[in-house]
């Protein structure tokens, strides 16, 4: 009872990075509020599913596995939640803010009725005073995102309604093992006594996954283009510099809402958070969502004719000057002196 | 087989072009800067509702948004593109909604307005981001839900289910679902339409109560009164609380579970950093440096 709990969203049988992130933040979490740590893994053929996760910290792991359960549709994983929730009464319950994540999070916070944040980039506890009713509230889930175009940054609470609900995207939270040894129990529900027989009534017809066409999350060198780049054949320049540094190519919103690239390579709040060793941002202005996605780049080098854009202000590296006259520059001088 | 569409439509600040004067000298957000325009998911989703209204013939679209009184815009807007009717939930009482609050008071219009087959929303407005109030009105209505549709691909008449094809992470998928249904659309769908010019010549005088009050507040003349009355489908519905049957408790901020803590406007921490011209020596000198300290190889 009273739990840090984590939807483990599943492919196949492999559980996705995106939950081992969160198993870490819950595990954190769950040490602050002295509570346990509970995942929810809902499948079919999970025989030995808990050795992919146990090693996070997991304390007790729900396995629900029938034959409707995967490939995902929202009613099934809607009732494993709801009435899971409804006997273990979490405090707090973290999902991937992916296509599966925001289409049962907000469906499960109805059922419940209890708040849930999307794409938070932060999670802490803290307390907080209803100052009107004159209440405070110890020990409550500081759910933090950028909102508003990312003009601003609000920590959004729910005091009142568990669990916390919050959704967090992939490669904002770092996993770690904490042991690979840790022991933690597993109970094998029996599905039927959760989830109706009407509930399997979307079918799956079609279904293509492909693996990813880029590594951008893990890349050590990213080249970023904003809409500065000007055009689809200005930003293709990008790529040129890429294959020379061996980093991968990523964009703002802006320079994806134009069509300059793929949108699989947009980097923020709503994108792809990365955190290479080297961030080159090219014609970036740097809103706050797109600085959400890059701003633990160890060294960061903005190009940009603007010297009051944003982003100057995290860069450690300001180069004043046009990207057209820059990046072809960047490629001579480092094909002159590399080797 | 004619169908009942319900389009779930917001009227939203544009977030996507935050213009210098966009912020007031406190730092707060100067939302009068700030045009105000039709969700862009919400179009892909009417642009989906005009392709099942083009080829089940019948078929009729409602606009529901809910917002101010200058939200009629948006109906007016889908009334050019195509749409039949429309309804503004518009009451101080809906204020302060977060996504549950604002599924809740939508849900219960959508009970008022009684029948529906598809109802269909944009997958999130910019304004939020959340994505959550498409699943939770399809809650809200015990209906069943398909999110991140790319495009619907048919309606079986007698099995009364419909395909869809939808984004997933790293792929698509094509799911078949019963029909009453909500579905949400995303940006990757068909554009909408453009306007069409009879509709507009129709419609163009179209408005809500609201907007006529503050037409006529210094003690003008509504011009073309008399049309308002001879022509029924110029007044844009406005609905309260009390015209739904909604239950206070549950809408605005009171039906809201989250609260907002903290807001922090936004302002970079600077760190230290050098300062470069594009002059060969100065980018040459950078391109060295990366590389004696092993930045990169």
């Amino acid at each position: 009872m009273n739990n840090v709990y984590v939807y483990l969203e599943i492919e196949g049988q492999t559980v996705a990075e995106v939950s081992l992130e969160l198993l870490t933040e819950g595990r954190k979490l769950a040490n602050q509020l002295g509570c346990q740590l509970e995942a929810v893994a809902a499948g079919s053929k999970l025989d030995g599913i808990e050795k992919q996760v146990m090693p996070y910290g997991v304390d007790k792991l729900h396995v629900f596995d029938a034959p409707g359960l995967f490939p995902y549709t929202s009613l099934p994983h809607t009732s494993v939640l709801v009435n899971l929730f409804k006997e273990e009464k979490p405090q707090i319950c973290l999902m991937g803010a992916t296509v599966i994540g925001r289409d049962l999070g907000p469906r499960v916070s109805s059922a419940l009725f209890s708040g849930l944040t999307a794409d938070c980039t932060s999670l802490e506890i803290g307390e907080y005073e209803d100052k009107k009713a004159g209440k405070v509230y110890e020990n409550l889930l500081y759910q933090i995102r950028p909102a508003f175009g990312g003009n601003i940054v609000a920590t959004i609470v729910n005091p009142d309604n568990r669990p916390q609900m919050a959704t967090v995207r992939e490669g904002v939270m770092k996993k770690e093992i904490l042991d690979p040894n840790y022991q933690g129990e597993v109970i094998k529900h029996d599905v039927v006594k959760y989830v109706p027989e009407t509930d399997y009534v979307v079918k799956v017809i079609d279904r293509h996954v492909e693996k990813a066409k880029h590594n951008l999350k893990g890349a050590p060198i990213v080249i970023a283009g904003g809409y500065g780049m000007g055009s689809k054949e200005g930003f293709d320049m990008l790529f040129d510099l890429a294959k020379e540094l061996h980093a991968e190519v990523g964009a703002s919103r802006a320079a994806v809402d134009a069509g300059f690239c793929d949108h699989d390579r947009q980097i923020g709040q709503t994108g792809v958070t990365v955190r290479p060793k080297l961030y080159i941002a090219c014609g970036i202005s740097g809103q706050i969502q797109h600085i959400a996605g890059m701003q633990e780049a160890g060294i960061i080098i903005s190009i940009n004719n603007d010297p009051n854009a944003p982003i100057n202000t995290i860069a450690d590296y300001v180069i004043n000057g046009t990207v057209e006259e820059v990046v072809p520059k960047l490629i001579k001088y480092y094909k002159q002196n590399s080797k | 087989m004619s169908l009942k569409i319900v389009v779930l439509a917001k009227q939203v600040p544009d977030t996507r072009n935050v213009g210098k004067d966009a912020m007031t000298a406190e730092g707060t957000v100067n939302r009068a800067a700030l045009p105000a325009i039709f969700n862009p998911e919400d179009l892909n989703a009417l642009e989906q509702a005009l392709r099942l209204k083009d080829a089940h013939p019948g078929s009729t679209i409602t606009i529901l948004t809910m917002g101010p009184g200058r939200a009629a815009e948006v109906i007016r807007e889908g009334l050019f593109r195509g749409a039949d009717n429309g309804y503004l939930l518009t009451d101080r009482a809906f204020a302060g909604a977060d996504t549950l609050a604002t599924s809740y008071a939508l849900a219960t219009a959508i009970k008022k307005i009684g029948e529906y087959d598809i109802i269909i929303g944009g997958r999130q407005a910019i304004d939020g981001d959340t994505a959550q109030v498409g699943p939770q009105v399809a809650e809200k209505l015990g209906l069943t839900q398909i999110t991140y549709a790319e495009e619907i691909l048919n309606i079986n008449e007698e099995t009364k289910r419909i395909t869809v094809k939808r984004h997933i992470d790293g792929g698509v998928e094509t799911v078949e679902g019963p029909l009453p249904i909500v579905i949400t659309v995303n940006g990757s769908a068909a554009p909408c339409r453009p306007r069409n010019a009879k509709l507009v010549m129709k419609y163009k005088r179209a408005l809500g109560a609201q907007e006529k009050v503050a037409i006529t507040k210094d003690g003008a003349t509504l011009p073309y009164a008399e049309q308002y009355e001879k022509l029924p489908y110029l007044n844009i519905t406005e609905w309260s609380v009390a015209d739904v049957d909604g239950d206070l408790k549950q809408c605005g901020l009171s039906g809201s579970p989250t609260k907002v803590k903290a807001i922090q406007n936004i302002s970079f921490q600077a760190k230290e950093s050098k300062t470069l011209t594009g002059s060969d020596k100065d980018i040459e000198g950078l391109i060295v440096e990366l590389l004696e300290n092993h930045t990169i190889g």
